[in-house]
């Protein structure tokens, strides 16, 4: 499904080169479900964004369903980005003036569905993450909770066969938390492959994978049940 | 994506920042209003001019004495031009191309009546002088028909001249005295105000043989001559310049010009005024749209997140230039008609305060107004749209 082979992504600052991934190789299966730990600056972002087509790696090669797509343009990304991938962040990313259903229905909107089409199939997902009493509500008429299980819905409604999460619960109380946890464990359950960037030990140890980086390297790749 | 979806996305972003919106609206608008009202001033003072030279008379020319193109230096020494006439305009008025004429006097004299007196333009002239010129009548009667040589102790008087010596008083029947003449008031003229340079309200009308013993001169001022038709005005200035020319003993030493020269003259100019009026404010509609631009810019800052979420969805470069000149489109669009409608509130505002000029603006320049200002909405909307495709999607997500 994800191969990375020696890759790397180094950043300018000032005069100096701050190497965020170094030589990183990580190979993923379909279905896999894997937590990224790590502490802050140990580049588990930057390699979450080379994962998600959001950001380029300096070198290194980067195979996404057998398809080499580290030298992509812009707008390739892009239609990689639509068909194949889904985001949940921390901040929701909801867009405040649309409805639910709406921002569950934006990325077939950006992809040309029909409005019949992709209104169904927004439905269905609002279904899936119980929302379906809440699809006309604006995202300030909503819970935190509520507001991340939109974001869920919106990042499955186009089936892709990755979800990534960049810390989806930070900005939740642990209760809502879990529910989005939940719901994340199911669509896993489902056959989608996910990948959790944490830094909630509760939430990374839930993953049958775990991977830590520290200083843009993979200091640990353990399975659950392996002696840590 | 779909057009309409690309438009309720844009609409929908406006709606929901409505004083950002309504600043561009504003903005295109009054850009748009300016052009409309300003070329509407010009073209109502064109109109105006227009007006009143046609008010001076249809197919009217006019004889004056020396020849106004420059000639030869060795005409210096034959420059003593002969004065008009009473006879050239007798001989004039015998031409068949011609309705009717009317001689022309004028000069300054001091009128007076029961120890009130006051400076007046005299004018001496015929009773074919009314109906050239289509002046009215507020009482009395113009003067009669006498033959150009008979002089007549009558005279008809200007508004203001009436009210300066008789206040509301009954002026019909007074004598009055003018300059070292006597002569009696047989009429008031009506409310004309200044048409073709002289104010009429200022005037005393008298017989032209008797302006001519006033003024002890001879020669005449103008002759005013009416053809009988329009497509008659050249010929008709060609037969008076040649019989002129015999008279004058070969010499041709008057000037006939035609109402239509002057008028197409003015047209031109104000032709050119309004245009330069419409470029004046089209600046504006310039103006207009690099305040759209710098609104779009802070627009694409306030909203680099959802920018950035529009590309992690998968948005292309294209789609997010697309959905941002749409806004400035729709922003533009919006404005230009709100323009057209504020204009036509402020050209109906002039109308009814100066119902004498025909304000109204010229189809051009209400399609250049509208065309300006929907390709500097496209123009200075471009910018910002190129930038917001061009932010990178990480660093937009992060919302710096």
């Amino acid at each position: 499904m994800i191969k990375l082979e020696r890759l790397s992504r180094d950043f300018q600052v000032g005069d100096q080169v701050v190497h965020a991934l170094r030589t990183v190789d990580l190979e993923i299966g379909a279905g896999e479900y894997i937590s990224i730990m790590g502490p802050s600056g140990s580049g588990k972002s930057t390699l979450l964004n080379i994962l998600g087509l959001l950001d380029r790696p300096t070198s290194g090669r980067y195979w996404l369903s057998g398809h080499d797509v580290s030298a992509l343009s812009d707008d390739e990304l892009a239609l990689q980005r639509q068909r194949n991938i889904g985001f949940v962040f921390q901040f929701f990313h909801l867009i405040p003036r649309m409805s639910a259903l709406e921002n569950v229905e934006l990325p077939m909107t950006l992809a040309g569905a029909r409005p019949a089409d992709r209104r169904g199939q927004a439905r269905e997902m609002l279904m899936a993450v119980g929302l379906e009493d809440r699809m006309d509500h604006r995202p300030d008429q909503l819970s935190g909770g509520q507001c991340q299980r939109v974001a869920i819905a919106r990042a499955m409604v186009m089936k892709p066969g990755v979800l990534l999460a960049d810390e989806p619960t930070g900005n939740l109380d642990s209760h809502s938390g879990d529910e989005v946890v939940e719901i994340i464990e199911q669509l896993n359950e489902q056959g989608i492959t996910v990948i959790v960037v944490t830094h909630d030990p509760d939430v990374g140890s839930r993953a049958r994978r775990r991977l830590v980086l520290h200083d843009g390297e993979i200091a640990s790749d353990s399975c659950a049940g392996d002696p840590a | 994506m779909r057009l309409l979806d690309t438009g309720s996305l844009a609409f929908e972003a406006l709606r929901r920042a409505p004083l950002r919106a309504s600043m561009m609206l504003l903005a295109t608008s009054i850009g748009v209003a300016a052009v409309v009202l300003l070329t509407s001033l010009g073209e109502g003072a064109r109109l105006y001019i227009s007006g009143q030279f046609s008010s001076l008379g249809t197919h009217l020319l006019i004889v004056l004495p020396g020849k106004s193109e420059t000639t030869g230096a060795g005409m210096i020494a034959a420059t003593t031009t002969r004065d008009l006439t009473l006879a050239d305009a007798a001989a004039i008025a015998r031409n068949p191309r011609v309705a009717r004429i009317a001689p022309v006097t004028i000069g300054q004299a001091a009128v007076s009546f029961a120890g009130r007196e006051r400076d007046a333009t005299v004018l001496g002239t015929t009773a074919t002088m009314l109906p050239i010129r289509h002046w009215t009548m507020s009482m009395g009667a113009f003067l009669p028909e006498l033959d150009y040589d008979r002089s007549s102790p009558v005279c008809v008087l200007g508004r203001e001249v009436r009210e300066g010596l008789f206040d509301n008083a009954n002026p019909l029947g007074r004598w009055i005295r003018l300059g070292d003449q006597r002569c009696r008031v047989i009429g008031v003229l009506g409310d004309t105000g200044t048409a073709g340079g002289w104010n009429v309200d200022d005037l005393v009308v008298i017989p032209v043989a008797s302006a001519q013993a006033l003024f002890n001169a001879p020669s005449l001022f103008r002759i005013l001559v009416e053809t009988t038709s329009r497509e008659a005005m050249l010929p008709a200035k060609a037969d008076i310049t040649a019989l002129l020319k015999i008279r004058h003993r070969g010499e041709e030493d008057v000037t006939v010009i035609s109402q239509d020269a002057v008028l197409s003259t003015f047209d031109s100019i104000f032709r050119a005024v309004n245009l330069a009026l419409a470029g004046i404010a089209a600046i504006s509609l310039v103006v207009a749209g690099v305040l759209i631009m710098n609104v779009m810019l802070v627009a694409v800052s306030q909203r680099t997140e959802e920018i950035g979420l529009y590309k992690a969805l998968g948005a292309r470069r294209r789609q997010i230039i697309t959905l941002f000149l749409v806004e400035a489109l729709i922003l533009a669009s919006l404005g230009a008609l709100l323009g057209l409608g504020l204009g036509a509130a402020g050209v109906l505002g002039l109308r009814a305060a100066f119902p004498s000029l025909g304000f109204a603006p010229p189809a051009w320049a209400v399609a250049a107004a509208l065309g300006t200002a929907v390709a500097s909405g496209l123009v200075f909307g471009f910018l910002p749209a190129r930038r917001a495709a061009g932010l990178d999607p990480v660093v937009a997500l992060a919302g710096k």
